[in-house]
């Protein structure tokens, strides 16, 4: 089977346009860069045809616009969804952010996106230009020029440690059925565990005090879909703006992972979109490796309706004591 | 805190009202001491207590934070602990994996009755934290007299 | 800008010897907000309560908080006293001195300073606290007894007596309880069943009263004023309405020997059977553990010979669901099992017995028919041993017994060997004791008259050991007082059991969200002022479950548990607690996190329309709450994370305020 392209989906989002399944499509179009794909919404065929762009930069999870743009109009939104962002779907639908009835989903077929980090380490700064075949990266550099890399060796962590090639929501598929797979997501996680409580407290000091708190984390996140922030709101004594201190970088991540604990899918849309690079997604796996070991393994998205682990219990649940030990031995 | 010198860990300590409180208050009758750096705030249930309460005792200068509540089973709204046991179990253990003193922070079940369990409690945490020194992981600088 | 009060209370010197009550004053002057603070001897007193008072009027206060103790003990006062001089008792916040300050350091300076902490945080608190009122809810006119005792019995009569519908629940297939097992009852001697078999036919006879015997409470929903309870009635196998109560199939069973635990199993009784001649309901019931019908679909005798046509071996567990304002639990004790006991023989000798079995023995109704005479061979004993606090007091070894004293065995003892002296005056008694308890109306004049009127040979001292040889059992004990270690050859021993409460308790408290205490004793609102409510709003304590006591206080407890269902459901309507939980609609996602932990349902969602900043109009699922359930917890607080949840009386802000206080 052929690997999705941009010319499919260009052609899909104009026929649901034009056949009426639709009025108007979330989809990708060109950023500032090359590699600086932004979600979008497309109301009409001449649109689609002159900015709908999709390709190994097309990250960007778009489960999360349906909440507001469903509530625009009458109209059905048509929606294209990596198997990433099936289950943030399906997580959104168990919480009634959107109408179901809303939405034409399309799920698309996903062998992993490149992560521009990643090819900005090997072809360096000063990206004027980039483009990617399907196997190959080709990368113009305002300083050496052209060069030319190997899209597996620019694939995204958050692909390599792909949990589910599988649409688990579509109204229709295109491409390959996937499968769950068996990944290794949560190595990092353990390895951290592993570490002394200095060397986890160097680690994390040294990742958290690069944030500038400039929220993409939140904006981007499918689960941080809150009407008002807590981060943004005066009365919720836990407003701030800026990462005065490195208490406050602590804060604001703590809260944002507990906040979406349970309910973070795993997409890592967080750790793609910072700007500094910060390891986000390892919070939030710490969250759903915990999750697994104390209450049995869940996986938010994969069903619509079921309990998050943090509004249920069971009588029998693990002691906080005792899960603290678990969660710092379980892999030593 | 410094005070004269030695180390007082100042202790926040959550209370449903129903049991640690009320725990906390028989301690009181039975005259079974604990430092006084161990300040209550009541609130109706374990499950009121907010991650972000926590986070801000710290911030503040708190250097342990302890929560109480009924015994699992005994919660006067049937379930609240429950939901603060899962709760605490996943936000100590994110502390944790930050690399802050999971000795710092607590969940005991203390009812009514157990007086002597609260007073024992307070000791015991009090010292635990005592051992590790000032709350410098989770400080804020801006809020240091 | 809040215009808050300050009031130190002394508390005698229960505050004043450990703080300096007039520094916590003087400091907390210059706390934000505060307009006035003074301290006095006693704040509660009434003379401390129209300080309070008109501190309110004089400077136009709007919030006040007293440094007192603990908010579990005069909360309500001071609410009271802030509403009558014009202010919303909510507006008045506690700061814990005594409890929590004095009571528990030493030191005066320390103390000060954490009793002014502590005031700051309350007055942090009461800055950002709102006028609240109480919501309303209807309450049901009817109420549940839980156990057919005395207690039970007393409590359900009582409130029937007020005009108001009251069900018993009993496990077994009779109501009466313990009361029904006892010979005569100290100190009077008046016959237990004299007095108690017209209460428990008045019970059976009352339009008020509805009797639900072999039947136990399975599930409890709601809150006072609106329980929705779920009763269990267990098959019997005899359908009640028809039957008679004749006996004639309790003659006619051929299984003939099932122990019978009305008699302590010291007799045996058939597979259907009914506990005793005044039962009531008195209803047969088979017992399928024993019945050869229900077991093997061989026998059927009962059937044939049930003229009313009664049996019925198809029966099923009924569930009934029924509403009520008011629980009354009245779940009573039991005596606790002597099988750690080897000392004292009970399991190798069937002389040794148990002081309710001894009640048994003497009871004119019983499996000896009043006639004492020893389990082992029918002989009458002409040595009894009675030991006192088997099990009682037990300080040291709590893994057998229990801490507490038990109360009632001072008196029954005194009582057993009164009667066996009464009786065969040829018989020696013995009584050894740790103490002789007696603190009641007439209790110490019928212990002496046991000791000096029939000669009860009364010894201070334990048993330390009793051993079986041939038909005597050899007694070894200390006399305290000669202190000499004695023998003697007993024919038989009673043993004052120490009591515990029935294993149905622990269950039931979890059903009814009701506190325990550790020995499984139900809590009470107040151990001294509110001694038969339990802390969970509209569940009531009555007898023998929430301590150990005798008849004439069971009795007193069921009247005063009665008089507050009563109080109860006189009402038409109930205020609720206002300190409950609100959603802002603003910020709420819709996203049913709070629904999922509420445990009372009180969440309930509806589209609504908004407009948005770009002046168009959306419509959005969002939360409300039932103010008449919520109950306060706070755990969708928590649950929700927009913050849109938050807790009236407790809020975010204000917690978060109480923290900033103490953590400065």
């Amino acid at each position: 089977m052929q690997k999705i392209n941009s010319t499919m989906l260009i052609e899909k989002a104009a026929q649901l346009l034009e056949n009426g399944t639709a009025d108007r499509v979330l989809g990708w179009k060109k950023g500032e860069f090359d590699y600086d794909i932004t979600p979008a919404v497309f109301n009409s065929v001449d649109q689609i045809k002159k900015e709908f762009v999709f390709g190994d930069f097309c990250g960007a999870n778009l489960s999360k616009y349906l909440v507001k743009e469903t509530r625009k109009g009458d109209g059905k939104v048509a929606v294209f969804l990596k198997p990433c962002d099936t289950y943030s779907f399906n997580q959104l639908l168990t919480e009634k952010r959107f109408d179901r009835e809303k939405v034409y989903a399309v799920g698309i077929s996903c062998e992993g996106m490149a992560d521009i980090f990643k090819v900005k380490q090997i072809a360096g700064d000063g990206i004027v230009s980039v483009s990617s075949d399907g196997e190959n990266v080709k990368v113009e550099t305002l300083y050496d020029g052209e060069k030319t890399i190997k899209l597996s060796d620019v694939i995204a962590e958050r692909c390599i440690n792909c949990k589910s090639r599988k649409c688990v929501a579509y109204d229709e598929l295109m491409g390959e059925e996937g499968e769950i797979i068996d990944s290794d997501r949560f190595d990092m996680v353990s390895k951290i565990e592993s570490m002394s409580e200095d060397e986890r407290f160097g680690f994390w000091q040294n990742e958290l005090s690069k944030c500038i708190r400039c929220n993409a984390c939140r904006n981007v996140c499918p689960a941080c879909t809150c009407e008002k922030c807590v981060f943004d709101n005066p009365d919720s004594c836990a407003q701030n703006k800026a990462p005065a201190d490195s208490f406050e970088e602590k804060m604001f991540h703590i809260i944002r992972a507990f906040h979406v604990a349970g309910r973070c899918t795993d997409c890592g849309e967080c750790s793609r979109v910072c700007p500094q690079n910060i390891p986000l997604h390892l919070l939030n796996r710490k969250f759903i490796k915990d999750i697994d070991t104390f209450y049995g393994e869940y996986q938010a998205g994969a069903q619509v309706g079921s309990r998050a682990p943090l509004v249920d219990y069971t009588e029998g649940d693990i002691e906080p004591g005792e899960a603290v030990m678990k969660g710092e031995s379980e892999n030593a | 805190m410094q005070i004269n010198g030695e180390f007082k860990p100042l202790i926040v300590a959550f209370c449903c009202n129903w049991c640690s409180y009320a725990g906390a208050d028989l301690a009181g009758n039975n005259r079974l001491a604990y430092p006084e750096n161990v300040k209550i705030i009541k609130v109706p249930c374990s499950c009121r207590v907010n991650p972000m309460f926590i986070l801000r005792a710290f911030q503040r200068g708190a250097d342990g934070v302890i929560i109480c509540g009924c015994h699992p089973g005994d919660c006067h709204y049937t379930s609240g602990n429950y939901y603060t046991r899962r709760r605490m179990s996943l936000l100590f253990s994110m502390l944790n994996f930050l690399g802050i003193e999971k000795e710092r922070t607590r969940v005991e079940w203390v009812s009514a009755a157990e007086g002597a369990k609260f007073a024992a409690t307070m000791n015991e945490f009090t010292e635990a934290v005592a051992a590790l020194g000032e709350n410098k992981r989770l400080e804020d600088l801006r809020c240091k007299r | 800008m809040q215009r808050i009060g300050v009031f130190v209370c002394w508390c005698g010197s229960n505050i004043a010897g450990t703080v300096d009550v007039k520094a916590v004053a003087e400091a907390l002057k210059n706390e934000p907000g505060v307009v006035f603070s003074t301290d006095y001897q006693y704040m509660c007193s009434q003379a401390g309560q129209d300080i309070i008072k008109n501190a309110i009027k004089e400077h136009n206060l709007s919030g006040i908080v007293v440094c007192s103790c603990s908010p579990r003990m005069h909360e309500q006062t001071f609410r009271k006293t802030a509403q009558a001089a014009g202010l919303n008792p909510y507006m008045v916040e506690i700061s814990n001195i005594r409890e929590q300050c004095s009571w528990v350091h030493k030191d005066m300076e320390k103390g000060t300073e954490k009793a002014i902490i502590l005031g700051k945080a309350a007055i942090a608190k009461v800055n950002l606290n709102a006028p609240l009122t109480p919501g309303e809810s209807p309450v049901t006119k009817r109420a549940l007894v839980i156990g057919g005792g005395i207690a039970g019995i007393q409590t359900a009569l009582d409130i029937a007596d007020a005009g108001f519908p009251v069900d018993i629940v009993e496990t077994k297939p009779t109501i009466g309880g313990k009361m029904a097992q006892l010979d005569k009852t100290f100190p009077t001697l008046d016959c237990a069943a004299c007095i108690l078999t017209p209460k428990m036919v008045d019970a059976g006879q009352s339009d008020k009263i509805r009797i639900f015997s072999y039947s136990e409470v399975s599930q409890v929903k709601g809150f006072v004023g609106n329980f929705d309870v779920t009763i269990k009635k267990k098959a019997r196998y005899v359908k009640e309405d028809l039957c008679t109560g004749c006996g004639l199939c309790t003659e006619k069973c051929p299984q003939k020997k099932v122990p019978n635990e009305f008699n302590l199993g010291m007799d045996n009784r058939r597979a259907i059977y009914i506990p005793f001649a005044q039962a009531v309901p008195k209803v047969a019931t088979i017992d399928a553990d024993y019945c050869t019908m229900l077991k093997s679909g061989k026998c059927g005798v009962c059937s044939k010979v049930c003229t009313a046509g009664a049996i019925d071996y198809t029966q099923k567990d009924e569930y009934i669901e029924e509403k009520y304002g008011a629980i009354v639990v009245a779940t009573g004790y039991n005596p606790i099992s002597m099988d750690k006991f080897d000392e004292y023989a009970y399991n190798q000798s069937k002389d040794v017995i148990t002081s309710l079995e001894f009640e048994r023995l003497t009871n004119a109704a019983g499996p000896t028919a009043g006639k004492l005479l020893r389990p082992s061979d029918n002989k009458h004993p002409h040595t009894i041993v009675f030991v006192q606090c088997v099990g009682s007091r037990c300080a040291n070894c709590a893994e057998k017994g229990k801490e507490y004293c038990s109360k009632i065995c001072c008196m029954y003892t005194a009582k057993h060997a009164m009667l066996t002296r009464d009786k065969y005056p040829d018989t020696d008694v013995y009584v050894f004791y740790i103490d002789v308890r007696t603190p009641g109306k007439s209790f110490d004049e019928f212990y002496r008259r046991a000791v000096e009127e029939y000669g009860v040979h009364y010894i201070k001292g334990m048993v330390g050991k009793i051993a079986p040889e041939g038909d005597v059992l050899k007694v070894q004990a200390s006399d305290l007082i000669n202190n000499k270690q004695i023998h003697i050859d007993a024919d038989l021993v009673v043993l004052a059991a120490a009591i515990e409460p029935d294993k149905s308790a622990r269950p039931l408290a979890t059903m009814l969200t009701a506190s325990m205490d550790t020995n499984d004793f139900f809590t009470e609102a107040h151990p001294k002022l509110r001694p038969v409510e339990s802390p969970t709003a509209g569940v009531f304590l009555s007898g023998a479950c929430q301590g150990p006591k005798d008849i004439p206080e069971t009795v007193a407890q069921a009247g005063a548990a009665a008089s507050k269902v009563i109080g109860l459901l006189a009402k038409d309507k109930l205020m609720g607690n206002p300190c409950v939980a609100h959603s802002n609609e603003l910020m709420c996602n819709g996203c049913s996190s709070c629904e999922r932990v509420c445990p009372y349902g009180a969440i309930t969602y509806s589209d609504k329309e908004f407009r948005m900043p770009d002046r168009t109009v959306a419509i959005r699922r969002v939360a409300s709450v039932n103010e008449a359930v919520c109950q306060g917890c706070g755990a969708c607080t928590v649950a929700c994370p927009s913050g849109a949840m938050d807790l009236k009386g407790f809020a975010n802000n204000q917690i978060v305020a109480e923290v900033d206080a103490i953590c400065k």
